[in-house]
């Protein structure tokens, strides 16, 4: 294999933890009540256009987007509308959702239910633009981003790479790692779908040498496919990062503030590309995913394709349940996910996996001072100094925080998982990005 | 060398001279004419600098002073909160004006979730930041309009006026405020309200701004306002208005009557100052912590029922172990 490659600055290796590497995805049984928040997306919330006591079938449009950065919701499930009311979401704050009362399996009967695979594509780029804008396709690695805005570049730029991000860099999640043993093909058709699309003829799909399984597989099946290549990546955090794997796999570097399309990139995960292939071959919009429940106590860790809205209690249940000493439960993967307040919350497009920590991991070390050993900016991918960062926003200095950059932070968490004083780095960063995002839009407002 | 010394002492001097001339007529030619009354005006404030009238520092206050009172022959608008209605007098006095005196105000939490009222339910070890915490979650108690309890409020003080109660976890006002809104701007969820001090500081206010309805209000807080319009109907002075579940007392129009007090039936009413009510010794003055919950919520980590929020990364321990 040669020299393996990365991206050239910071980042840091934690233990990966791959517990349900082996567990194959498993179809989660129907949930009784499925929860469908109206914000799953980056960008405004879709406007539901179901009442209650309205019937719906699987597949059936409930919510449309509201806005360019928006997306359509359809039913996960059949059944009847119960209310529409404010639902809880992993934070605790309560925002606009959809309930809906679970009766059967009926399929709107536009989709395509059947295994067969469907290679041929058909469609001309506008066409699978169209599709993939209807299916409601966010981006699936988690940043849920809507997909068809990014196959459309702004006039002027042209896409050269498509790069699909197959890295699934964080520890323990296996959602994207088992999604391309077992769904290769349909990935690959899905990749080539979106080559159309953008009017590319590359596409590199980077993945993490911790899979030598999915390099393989996806190697050996990507040789039927013209113009897809596989690159095999050294493990390193955060390489799943938009801007480290496109450093890695093409060596460009994603400018300040601009978007991968300045350098002729766009990243899809593989789990969007999979979703593409169904929302375009099968007219099959985004209403499942693959989510893994995994952890050290976990007594099942496995890979569940549930439907968006099963209560993520139901995914514990089937993992057999909450162990004794859960600390933490954790919406996403260690390093970026979300500590959830109620699992009453249901699975959402972007939910990659649920990760139940042991009291003895969850709780954080006592913060003690700065002592200047430079760590942070020594680890950080995007060439910042954290501390610097932090003192900052923690001071409410937000020039300085501006100046030095902090809306180039992605928020990868590799300065706090490094320090030795155990800051709290991440959470200043955040305050200082939100705090200087909202006087730049003050300021662009004038 | 006396010639040295000579040289020197003259050619510096001359130097010294001309620079003088030179600085003389620039200084005469550039001047910029200052009311002198800016400086007395400026004398005349408390110099805390704290922003709370509005402009960025009292010299400011004082240069606004002067050109409005210059320009309307009043000082329409303009209060130093810190001063308070002596400081106005005299800066009324400088500039020849009548200034009318202004009700006291004073900064007025309402939020009474404290520990008992609102018990935790997830356990945060973020960042000790409000504006942070607000960004991440609803809060240990699970009310999302509700304090959080990290002291943006105190930081932000410059009087010592607001302080953490540790046993409720929630900010306490004293007689120092001066309401210069720092701790107003600085909550981020607006708890925090200036509101008119009153004869001897009784004060009535709501304390309590959560919008939702009833039920889910009293899920998590035993003290929530729900929203049910009973003080808003025996308000003899029309000063309640109802509003998305919640009650808001206009200070201007409240007779400090007590009527609402009484009638509230979670006790998200309070009155402060006020002499205790003899007849009534099941209710208590509201400034004071209201009885316990009746059940305790134990539903913490052990029950399985939440867990720690918070994006905390694997901690550090765990992987290098």
């Amino acid at each position: 294999m040669g020299i393996l490659k990365t991206f050239a600055l910071g980042g840091v290796h934690p233990e990966e933890n791959k517990l349900s590497a082996n567990a194959p995805i498993e179809v989660l049984p129907l949930p009784k009540q499925a929860i469908i928040p109206l914000g799953q997306n980056l960008g405004a919330p879709s406007k539901a256009i179901v009442k209650k006591g309205d019937k719906v079938k699987v597949g059936q449009l409930i919510a449309e987007a509201s806005g360019f950065i928006s997306t359509n919701i359809h039913s996960p499930v059949s059944g009847t509308v119960f209310k529409l009311d404010n639902v809880i979401d992993g934070s605790g704050y309560k925002r606009p959702g959809i309930i809906i009362n679970v009766d059967g399996d009926e399929w709107d009967e536009s989709i395509d239910i059947s295994d067969t695979l469907i290679t041929e594509i058909t469609d001309d780029a506008q066409a699978i633009i169209d599709k993939v804008k209807k299916a409601g396709l966010v981006g699936m690695g988690g940043a849920t981003f809507p997909t068809y805005v990014k196959l459309m570049p702004p006039p002027g730029k042209v896409a050269e790479y498509l790069i699909i991000n197959g890295v699934e860099c964080e520890p323990y999640l296996t959602s994207d790692h088992r999604l391309m043993l077992e769904k290769g093909q349909e990935m690959l058709i899905g990749t080539k779908i979106l080559m159309k699309a953008l009017g590319v003829s590359k596409a590199i799909i980077g993945i993490e040498n911790n899979k030598p399984d999915a390099i393989n597989h996806i190697s050996v099946l990507a040789k039927d496919f013209e113009g897809i290549s596989v690159q095999a990546l050294k493990v390193q955090y955060p390489q799943g990062g938009e801007k480290q794997l496109i450093k890695a796999t093409v060596n460009r570097e994603v400018p300040s503030g601009k978007l991968p399309i300045e350098v002729g990139c766009v990243v899809q995960n593989v789990g969007t590309a999979f979703a593409v292939y169904e929302a375009v071959q099968k007219n099959k919009p985004l209403i499942d995913r693959v989510v893994s429940v995994t952890g050290k106590a976990v007594k099942k860790p496995a890979n569940y394709l549930a439907r968006i809205g099963t209560p993520i209690q139901q995914l514990i249940d089937a993992s057999e349940g909450l162990p004794e000493n859960t600390g933490k439960i954790v919406n996403g993967g260690p390093m970026m996910g979300k500590a959830l307040t109620s699992l009453d919350v249901p699975v959402v497009k972007g939910s990659s996996g649920i990760l139940l920590m042991k009291k003895e991991e969850s709780s954080r070390k006592v913060e003690s001072p700065c002592i200047r050993c430079s760590k942070c900016t020594y680890v950080c991918p995007m060439g910042l100094e954290p501390y610097l960062l932090s003192k900052a926003a923690k001071l409410a200095k937000y020039d300085i925080a501006e100046d030095e950059m902090v809306m180039d932070c992605i928020e990868c968490g590799s300065c706090q998982y490094t320090c030795p004083a155990s800051i709290p780095l991440l959470d200043y960063l955040r305050l200082g990005k939100s705090k200087v995002g909202a006087i730049m839009r003050d300021r662009n407002k004038k | 060398m006396d010639n040295v010394i000579l040289i020197a002492v003259i050619a510096l001097g001359s130097l010294g001279l001309v620079a003088a001339v030179i600085l003389y007529f620039i200084a005469s030619k550039f001047k910029v004419f200052e009311d002198p009354k800016i400086d007395e005006v400026e004398e005349a404030l408390p110099a805390a600098n704290c922003g709370g009238c509005g402009e960025p520092g009292c010299r400011a206050f004082a240069e606004s002073c002067v050109k409005t009172a210059k320009e309307t022959k009043a000082l329409e608008g303009l209060n130093c909160p810190v001063g308070g209605n002596d400081v106005m007098q005299d800066v009324g006095k400088i500039l020849g004006l009548e200034v009318e005196a202004k009700a006291p105000m004073i900064a007025v939490v309402r939020c009474h979730g404290s520990k008992t009222n609102s018990p935790e339910k997830v356990n945060y070890e973020g960042a000790t930041s409000c504006a942070f915490a607000h960004a991440l979650y609803a809060g240990e108690g699970g009310c999302m309009h509700g304090c959080l309890g990290l002291g943006d409020c105190v930081d932000v003080c410059d009087f010592d006026a607001i302080h953490m109660n540790p046993e409720t976890g929630l900010p306490e006002v004293n007689d120092k405020c001066t309401a210069c809104n720092a701790c107003v701007v600085a909550c981020p969820r607006d708890i925090i309200e200036l509101r008119k001090k009153g004869p001897k500081g009784k004060r009535i206010f709501v304390s309590c701004i959560n919008e939702e309805k009833g039920a889910p209000a009293k899920k998590n807080c035993q003290v929530a306002c729900i929203g049910c319009s009973k003080c808003f109907k025996v308000c003899p002075h029309d000063a309640i208005t109802m509003n998305s579940f919640l009650a808001y007392i206009d200070f201007e129009k409240c007779t400090l009557c007590r009527k609402c007090v009484v009638e509230c039936p979670t006790n998200a009413i309070h009155e402060i100052n006020f002499k205790p009510r003899k007849p009534r010794p099941e209710k208590p003055a509201a400034s004071v912590e209201r009885k316990p919950a009746p059940k305790k919520v134990e539903e913490k980590v052990e029950a399985g029922q939440t867990a720690v929020k918070e994006e905390k990364k694997e901690t550090p321990n765990d992987n290098k172990e």
